[in-house]
């Protein structure tokens, strides 16, 4: 199959090196202490967070730092084919494991020990890269949510067809089966805090692979912000100042 | 960052499932004309400054007319996005072309990606099909174009639709036929090229039998496809693709794997305008009728006898051996036990262009030029095909091609239209060009991006590439190379030496090809492509340029080369103590021929290193050899013949079977062993994806001629493995000296080929090399004329670490789709080489009618067919005068494989040794063939 033709397009118009749109809306879970839906083309993801607050069983409560805790699902409307997934499913404890391990890692958690932070994604619509799309949603709840953070974390993913590096694989993409390495960075300190890769690639593709995802993972860092300070500056308006 | 332009973003929504894609709509796409001044970026801009009209295509057009747009009159053609993902998911091979010329910098077409434009992204309306949402989308560019460019230019729309046409018109784009856009260019040779209407619409007024009155159904009617598809799964149908008898063009098989078995279709008319390679559905016909045979059902009297050819070197060119024709009335058992059918629809076509040339007929008068003419193809198995012409008096004598457009039911045969000539018929280079396109085997010379690959000449080993650290020093070895007289592409070399512990060190020293030819670059493309040299009588066709083939590469005499060595210790007895693998530099000391070789061997007086080597070598080949026979590899013998050619004129002077020496089994038997070395490690180390070579074993139904055949003489065959048979035959002797090798050629021709394989596709036990009784093999020994040599160095320099192994090893399908393509190339490059011999012999005979032995291989109803040792050849020897089928006058005995004349005075039975005349004749003008008679 051809994923780029030989004019240099994919099959959704975009070429090698370009991303989805992007768009974000803060805010749309109001009983939340934060939340944010993130659109990477038609993959939509809604992420709310609550907390800093009480730790409800506690066990689990850790005496130095705060208890981070992710629930990610898939809306059965998520897919377009009417199919209905349990929750909990091994692929659903995976990805809650890697969103919360990439949040914790840049929650300053050590500021609010003996609390928890509660942190929901929830899969609305999926085109390939719901990953990402997750742990940039989280980032703007958490942002919203007034939580500290060490640097925003956002994600992105590259992939590799046609012998060609390509940049935030749609579904149709993802689905060839080729390489598809999933990237969470820190953009300030320029630090890698995620990658996945489920296939085999030569250490020199995977190299010019990964620095494409990390590429488009500081692209997005940079809209988050804009997005953030787009919201900062609504609310000192709401607040009149 | 990363894209800065903003694209609006429309969904499009799919049927029964909802899918919503998104496309993303751009202002980045540039019309492609160097003249335009609102296009900045200009890089892939073609279309000249001086063009007064611009074409824009429909997908028909560039489907049905690809040999008019392959003409360079016509020019400054856009094609757009939506119409070449029509054509690709139409027909890959047009689609193949078309790219050519958009890549071919000498021509100026130029894409325009519209699905993709801002402002010619079209949406589908409701209740619109597909094809008027993609017409319109034409439209709608074709407008954009012309407003885009402005009026200085035309931009016009070819369009064969009468309704898109009318729409274009109305909308104010300019839009023409091709056959008139065609005329308009004065260049009337160009209509040729037009691919003739099917006849419902014929425009042009037509003669012959084509009068309306005169039209009758000649052919059943194909089943639509809604209702082929139901057949298919209700099982009425089945589904495969046609294979037309080399041999006996009314005789196809359709592989089935519904009913798991081979269904024979009879005549024309049962094949119902199929032609070779088309995927058909086939309904099988009732079991009464099975038994038709081949005179029944041809629907016109072509003069259908067979040629004098080359004698099979495996089952793959040999001819299909159907129920024996035997004459009806004495026929006891009339019904078949294999399922005969009939072609009820075609599901996919095979047609592209062919090679021949027109049947010979008188000019027409009072026809302003324009005559029909039937054309008929070298390859046998495709009907003739009718062509229109107004150069017919210039065609006549030619070799042309011609590609298919169309068959409908009421004519005999196909319509087509005149692509271009090749040469005088009969003429040593254009019958030589014609074997090679036949063979689809690219002759020309290596681009200029190819031959930039190559090192700076004149190039020799440099201190660099002795310093190199995986590269060992073996300048100090005594090597040699044996290979045939005058081979300039020296692959192989050798070296023997005695240890002090009375072992043997035995190197093989292949030429370095991969350190020259590197993975993605376009000598690397162009050699994938090529996959192998093709080697003529007069001629070779190389797979990399000539300077690495005759110089760099090859192992030559007396200079340091580098090489990719694999080095034994062997005991005496030639066993395989350790096994090494390294890239080396090597000095070889000779370069010798088989001859030489064998002299030197032969002569006592020699002591020379060179000779001793040699000798110590032999010793341990022969020993080698026995032990593989022993395993139950085949000693098949085939009966190559060799010319000897005119280096002025290049007209062959002398014919004869090809010598095997001892020399050439020692080299045979080190480069098998090489190769079996190089198999298992390489397989070790990347169990996924190496490519090997595999041979299968043959099935009982290919072995039945040759067991039918041995019945008869009364040699009872034990086929149940290769050591089985390889035993029975070594028993095969007779009082007949040449029996047993007659035996062997006629086993080879039922074997199947061996064929390239990676092995992620397959599991072990089908590795298996059957010929060589080798559980698993490959090619390692001749990088510079095989490109899987090439690949397989790559895995080996990967398996000892020296090198990575290239991404495509990743790639299983396209892996796959490599070794597919190699095994194409191979089986081509020999069907080329097979068609030179073939040329070169009827060239031979032509003033030389000979007298000669022949054996019997084959009976037929009317003769049978012989094979002539001496010249490599087999062809039909007729007792009964043509046209007269058998006339009851002879009988075949099916059993005793003998033809009996009725008042039982004459028999000849098979195997029989006859005496026979060759003579080149000319029945037709133009036509010569080469005849055989009894004597
Ligand atoms: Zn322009």
């Amino acid at each position: 199959m051809e994923f780029v033709n030989p004019e240099g397009l994919r099959l959704d118009g975009r070429r090698p090196m370009e991303m989805r749109q992007l768009r974000a809306q803060i805010g749309a879970v109001a009983k939340a202490d934060g939340s944010a839906v993130f659109e990477m083309g038609n993959t939509k993801v809604i992420a709310a967070v609550y907390g800093p607050r009480e730790v409800q069983n506690r066990s689990q409560q850790i005496n130095d730092q705060a208890l981070v805790r992710c629930e990610y699902s898939m809306a059965n409307f998520s897919t377009g084919d009417r199919r209905r997934k349990p929750k909990g499913d091994r692929r659903s404890t995976e990805i809650s494991l890697v969103i919360r391990q990439t949040m914790e890692e840049c929650i300053l958690t050590n500021l609010m020990p003996r609390s928890q932070i509660d942190i929901y994604v929830q899969v609305l619509q999926a085109d390939g890269g719901t990953r990402s799309a997750c742990i940039n949603a989280a980032t703007l709840a958490l942002a919203d949510a007034g939580i500290p953070m060490r640097d925003l974390v956002t994600s992105c993913s590259a992939g590799f067809l046609n012998s060609t590096p390509l940049l935030d694989l749609n579904y149709v993409e993802d689905s060839a089966g080729g390489p598809d390495v999933t990237v969470g960075i820190l953009p300030k300190v320029d630090k890698v805090t995620l990658l996945q890769m489920d296939a085999k690639l030569p250490i020199d593709t995977f190299e010019n692979v990964m620095q494409l995802a990390v590429e488009g993972c500081k692209a997005i860092a940079n809209y988050i912000r804009e997005v953030l300070l787009e919201n900062t500056k609504q609310l000192e308006y709401r607040r009149g100042l | 960052m990363l894209h800065s332009k903003t694209f609006n973003k429309k969904t499009r929504g799919g049927r029964i499932q909802k899918l919503v894609r998104e496309v993303y709509l751009r202002d980045d796409i540039y019309c492609g004309a160097l003249f335009c001044k609102s296009c900045e970026d200009k890089s892939k801009a073609r279309l000249t400054a001086t063009a007064s009209t611009i074409l824009i295509l429909d997908t028909n057009v560039v489907l049905n007319q690809i040999d008019l747009l392959e003409n360079p009159a016509v020019e400054d053609v856009v094609l757009l996005s939506v119409v070449l993902q029509e054509v690709k998911n139409k027909n890959s091979a047009v689609y193949g072309r078309i790219r050519n010329l958009i890549d071919s910098p000498a021509r100026r077409f130029v894409v325009f990606s519209n699905e993709f434009h801002r402002d010619t992204y079209v949406q589908t309306m409701a209740g619109e099909s597909p094809n008027d949402r993609n017409d319109r989308a034409i439209r709608v560019a074709a407008r954009w174009y012309q407003s885009h460019l402005g009026e200085a230019v035309k931009v016009l729309l070819i369009t064969n639709d009468r309704e898109n046409k009318r729409k274009a018109t109305e909308e104010g784009v300019s839009a023409e036929t091709i056959e008139s856009y065609v005329k308009s260019l004065g260049q009337p040779a160009l209509l040729d090229l037009l691919v003739q209407p099917a006849s419902e619409d014929v425009i042009m007024e037509e003669v012959e039998d084509m009068r309306p009155s005169k039209r009758k159904v000649v052919y059943p009617e194909h089943k639509p496809m809604s209702e082929i598809t139901s057949g298919l799964t209700k099982g009425i149908y089945h589904q495969g693709k046609l294979r037309v008898n080399r041999y006996n063009p009314f005789e196809a098989y359709v592989g089935s794997e519904s009913i798991g078995d081979e269904i024979v279709i009879y005549g024309r008319g049962n094949m119902n305008r199929a032609f070779d390679g088309d995927v058909v559905a086939v309904e099988l016909l009732p079991q009464d009728q099975w038994h038709e045979e081949k005179s029944l059902s041809i629907v016109d009297e072509e003069d259908e006898e067979e040629d004098v050819h080359l004698v099979p070197g495996s089952s793959d060119d040999a001819p299909r051996t159907s129920i024996p024709v035997s004459s009806s009335t004495f026929d006891t058992n009339p019904v078949s036990s294999r399922p005969s059918g009939r072609v009820v629809g075609i599901i996919k076509r095979n047609w592209h262009s062919y090679c021949g040339s027109l049947e010979p007929m008188p000019m027409p008068a009072g026809s302003g030029g324009l005559a029909y003419a039937l054309f008929v193809s070298k390859d046998r198995r495709i009907p003739k095909i009718r062509i229109q012409t107004r150069q017919l008096d210039n065609l006549l004598d030619k070799r042309i091609i011609v590609a298919v457009d169309s068959w409908d039911r009421q004519s005999r045969h196909p319509s087509g239209h005149y692509v271009r000539s090749i040469g005088q018929i009969g003429d040593r280079d254009t019958e030589t060009e014609l074997v090679l396109i036949e063979n689809d085997i690219d002759a020309r010379p290596f681009s200029a991006q190819v031959l930039a690959c190559l090192p700076p000449l004149p190039w020799s080993v440099s201190s660099k590439d002795l310093n190199e650290s995986n590269r060992v020093d073996l300048r100090h070895l005594c090597v040699f190379s044996v290979d045939p007289p005058g081979c300039k592409d020296i692959d192989d070399a050798l070296h023997c030496t005695m240890l002090p512990t009375g072992n043997f060190e035995v190197g093989v020293h292949i030429a370095d090809v991969t350190n020259f030819v590197h993975p993605g670059t376009p000598l690397d493309d162009e050699a994938t492509q090529r996959g192998t040299s093709v080697y003529l009588v007069e001629r070779r066709i190389d797979m990399l340029p000539k300077p690495l083939t005759e110089d760099i590469c090859s192992l030559r005499a007396d200079v340091e080369r580098l090489a990719f060595s694999v080095i034994w210790e062997m005991t005496p007895e030639a066993e395989i103590i350790s096994t090494k693998y390294t890239k080396s530099v090597i000095k070889s000391r000779a370069a010798l021929s088989y001859v030489e070789a064998q002299a030197r061997m032969d002569d006592s007086r020699l002591v020379d290193p060179v000779t001793k080597d040699l000798r110590n070598m032999n010793a341990l080949a022969k020993i080698m050899r026995q032990r593989r026979i022993q395993r139950g590899a085949l000693t098949l013998a085939s009966a190559e013949v060799k010319f000897q050619i005119d280096t002025e004129t290049h007209d062959p002077l002398d014919i004869g079977m090809y010598q095997i020496r001892e020399a050439n089994q020692m080299v045979e038997e080190f480069m098998l062993a090489a190769n079996v070395s190089v198999a298992e490690k390489i397989l070790k180390e990347f169990p996924e994806c190496s490519l090997l070579r595999r041979h299968p074993t043959p099935t009982k139904e290919m072995l039945g001629p040759l067991l039918r055949t041995a019945a008869a003489v009364g040699l009872n065959l034990d086929v149940t493995s290769s050591k089985a048979l390889a035993d029975s035959l070594d028993c095969a002797v007779g009082d007949d000296p040449y029996f047993n090798k007659l035996i062997r050629i006629m086993a080879t021709r039922c074997m199947t080929q061996a064929v390239y394989f990676c092995s992620g596709e397959l599991s072990p036990p089908e590795f298996l090399h059957y010929g060589l009784a080798a559980p698993l093999y490959t090619h390692f020994t001749s990088p510079i004329r095989r490109y899987a040599d090439v690949i397989v160095h790559r895995l080996l320099a990967a398996s000892i670490g020296i090198y990575k192994l290239p991404t495509i090893f990743r790639d299983r399908p396209q892996l796959t789709s490599i070794a597919d393509n190699l095994n194409y190339r191979h089986r081509n490059a020999q069907m080329a080489s097979r068609g030179s011999v073939e040329l070169h012999t009827l060239i031979y005979f032509r003033n030389r009618p000979t007298d000669t032995e022949a054996r019997i291989v084959k009976m037929r109803s009317n003769g049978f067919i012989v094979f002539v040792p001496k010249f490599g050849i087999e062809g039909p020897v007729y007792l009964t005068m043509r046209g007269d089928k058998g006339g009851g006058e002879w009988f075949v005995d099916e059993q005793q494989q003998k033809i009996r004349k009725m008042d039982g005075s004459v028999s000849y039975s098979i195997l029989q040794a006859v005496k026979i005349h060759l003579e080149v004749l000319e029945p037709k003008p133009n036509r010569p063939k080469l005849q055989l008679t009894l004597l």
